[in-house]
């Protein structure tokens, strides 16, 4: 039996993520036994329209992004979005919230015209996304298990529990009680709370749990004296695509 | 009449490989006159100047970090410095040094990262380093082990290697632990010998780099004190001086119709930064091992060849490894204190910084309204400061490759704009231009 095809793509995004997969370091050797990288721009010259996996990377920001995308879902056997970019729209919407002709007025000044954008978006706003691999940059240890049960042909576990869940598990101390602002509460979890760990607060870059329980993280957040309105510019910090955040 | 002189060439490299970001270079040769020859940059823009307007004092660093994954500490630090500078808070010494070390353990990454695994395959003339797990194991192995031991230095001193969580204006929110940093100190001395085995290694096979020269202006940041990388004067090879505050008389960005980015311009046609700009301005601060390793590849300043900056990267490295093995006994010298965040006091203000990350020299400007809101912000990375100089030298080495086969004249222009380590997901600010056919 052959190896798995895998091929690695990237739109508007900081590389972040693929550099996690570099990082594997000796790891990768190993993966790269089990599947055979056959297009990865930034490591490779070699380049393949035949493979089975699609890992990708990045928002869709532009009309002309949609064609590329588009033709990877064609040819993938399965496709998954890797880091906050590709699975949630990350940082990259946060400009979906100003007047688009401004932004690009601010930016370019009386050179606007030259260029296109849109709304920025997840991967999964335009073509069917298979599996994700959440987080900003994302967790290596977490993608080689999901590249695993993919390879497997099971169904990859990501978590939805909030983040709190690995933070008690992580034996910290609740950074709401120490007066910091915290997205732990309404985050999915799967990170091991490793910001919090590292003495910041959880940014909710792993988007939303499904079905969040809002009006319990409103009161809750309410009770530490932090406002609704605070609270939902950090969801635009990450999720700004999602409904209740527009 | 020579070969070249009929020559008819219609060159396009799509999305460069190994290089960070969407980049595409276009040759077209009629009748052995160059009519054409750029560097289209495609990435796709994300604004980052006009997203942060609107957030706060204590999240900027957070969102510039995201700029780019592999100078996300370099973004950090000169965030963190232009929202300091922007609402006067002091850092302790402490902080400086382990913000020294942060910045050594990235440039350590990323340059290994592209001379061990971008560059490499290019003097083995084979497509990634893949091939080389089986031709030269020992070396790769060697070239992992570094590039391990530097995340390891990045997680050892900011929390993790990619958007770093312990750094915040006023200082860090968690530290090293004083066990950690001895067993880095040991990593960081193995580290040495390693790199001067890939330094004989690339030495081994430098000829392949060309033999091209074209004068330009370095750009770099400048010290008395130091190799200058956290802080310093903005320098010029061609003379002078400037505070970062005064940026914008270097860089004077300008959009032209035949470019996809903003390019800048100082003394001459286009300007340089980066490790090579660094080694150009500042050599005679390089520590002793760093010299030795110039000295084996015999770069001296000025040195105008642009391939070099593949060398003054390997130099580079040794150079961190270096000083920071200094920096930590420094630090552990003075006794590592678990340091509060100063009491920070919010204001209006504007604040500039200029950082040198490894690809460059970078600036932040900021300005805050009173309840410490960014109401203006620009960022001029380095990669948007080669492009100018990378587009002059392709029109400068394109003749001299006429006469030789297409792949060939495909494989110097692209071994050119990689020797800039371009990153271009750091596009703060491009443009896509439709081209006339």
């Amino acid at each position: 039996m052959s190896k798995p095809r895998v091929a690695i793509f990237d739109f508007a995004g900081c590389e972040g993520d693929q550099l996690q997969i570099v990082n594997l370091e000796e790891v990768v050797l190993d993966v790269l036994g089990q599947v055979e990288i056959v297009t990865w721009r930034e490591a490779m010259k070699e380049q393949s329209d035949h493979y089975d996996i699609a890992l990708v990377e990045g928002s869709i920001t532009r009309k002309s992004d949609e064609e590329r995308i588009k033709a990877i879902r064609e040819k993938a056997g399965i496709l998954v979005a890797i880091g906050a970019c590709a699975t949630i729209g990350g940082i990259n919407c946060m400009k979906n919230f100003q007047d688009e002709k401004f932004v690009r007025r601010y930016v370019y000044g009386d050179k606007a015209h030259w260029y296109n954008t849109y709304a920025a978006r997840p991967v999964s706003a335009v073509v069917p996304v298979d599996a994700n691999v959440h987080g900003c940059p994302i967790n290596r240890e977490e993608f080689v298990q999901v590249l695993k049960a993919l390879l497997q042909g099971k169904k990859p576990f990501i978590p939805n529990y909030p983040v709190c869940v690995d933070c008690k598990k992580a034996g910290n101390v609740c950074v709401l009680l120490k007066g910091q602002f915290c997205m732990g509460p309404v985050t999915r979890a799967g990170c091991g709370a490793c910001c919090i760990t590292e003495g910041a607060y959880c940014w909710g870059c792993r988007g939303l749990v499904d079905d969040p329980n809002m009006d319990a993280a409103r009161e809750l957040l309410g009770r530490f004296g932090i406002s609704a309105g605070e609270a939902l510019g950090q969801i635009r910090l990450y999720d700004g695509y999602r409904e209740e955040a527009r | 009449m020579s070969k070249s002189a009929k020559r008819e060439l219609h060159i396009r490299v799509d999305h460069l490989t190994r290089v960070e970001g969407h980049g595409n270079i276009v040759v077209n040769v009629s009748n052995g006159k160059i009519e054409d020859c750029r560097w289209e940059v495609v990435e796709a823009p994300r604004f980052f100047e006009a997203m942060v307007r609107g957030r706060k004092w204590y999240e900027m660093h957070h969102i510039t970090c995201r700029i780019c994954g592999i100078c996300s500490i370099g973004h950090t630090l000169a965030s963190l410095q232009a929202t300091e500078a922007a609402l006067g808070i002091e850092v302790s010494e402490q902080t400086v040094l382990l913000r020294k070390l942060a910045l050594h353990a990235e440039n350590l990454q990323s340059h290994i990262l592209h001379v061990g695994y971008l560059v490499l395959p290019d003097l083995m003339g084979v497509g990634s380093v893949v091939p080389l797990a089986g031709s030269h194991p020992a070396e790769l192995k060697t070239v992992i082990r570094i590039h391990r031991l530097s995340n390891e230095f990045s997680d050892t001193i900011c929390g993790r290697t990619t958007h770093p969580q312990r750094l915040v204006p006023g200082g860090f929110v968690k530290y090293p632990k004083v066990d950690e940093l001895k067993k880095l100190r040991q990593g960081l001395t193995e580290a040495l010998s390693d790199l001067k085995e890939v330094a004989r290694l690339v030495c081994s096979l430098a000829e392949r780099f060309p033999a091209f020269s074209r004068e330009t202006e370095y750009i770099a940041l400048k010290s008395n004190q130091e190799y200058a990388m956290y802080h310093g004067q903005v320098g010029s090879s061609d003379g002078g001086t400037w505070a970062p505050g005064q940026y914008k008389e270097v860089t004077n960005e300008f959009c032209v119709p035949h470019s996809t980015a903003k390019y800048t311009k100082h003394n001459r046609d286009s300007y340089m930064v980066g490790a090579l700009a660094r080694f150009n301005l500042n050599s005679d601060r390089l520590t002793p091992e760093a010299r030795a390793v110039a000295g084996l590849f015999k770069l001296k300043p000025v040195c105008y060849n642009s391939f070099m900056n593949n060398v003054a990267q390997i130099v580079e490295c040794v150079h961190s490894v270096e000083d920071s093995i200094n920096i930590i006994d420094r630090a552990l010298g003075r006794g590592l204190a678990l340091e509060d965040i100063p009491p920070i006091k919010v204001c209006a203000g504007r604040g500039v910084s200029a950082v040198e990350v490894p690809r460059g020299i970078l600036f932040h400007d900021y300005q805050y309204d009173d309840a410490g809101t960014c109401i203006g912000a620009n960022l001029i990375i380095p990669t948007n400061q080669n492009h100018n100089n990378i587009y002059h030298d392709l029109q400068a080495l394109l003749p001299s490759l006429l006469g030789k086969p297409e792949k060939e004249i495909e494989l110097g222009l692209e071994m050119l704009v990689r020797a800039y380590d371009p990153c271009i997901s750091c596009s703060a600010h491009y443009l896509k231009v439709k081209f006339k056919k």
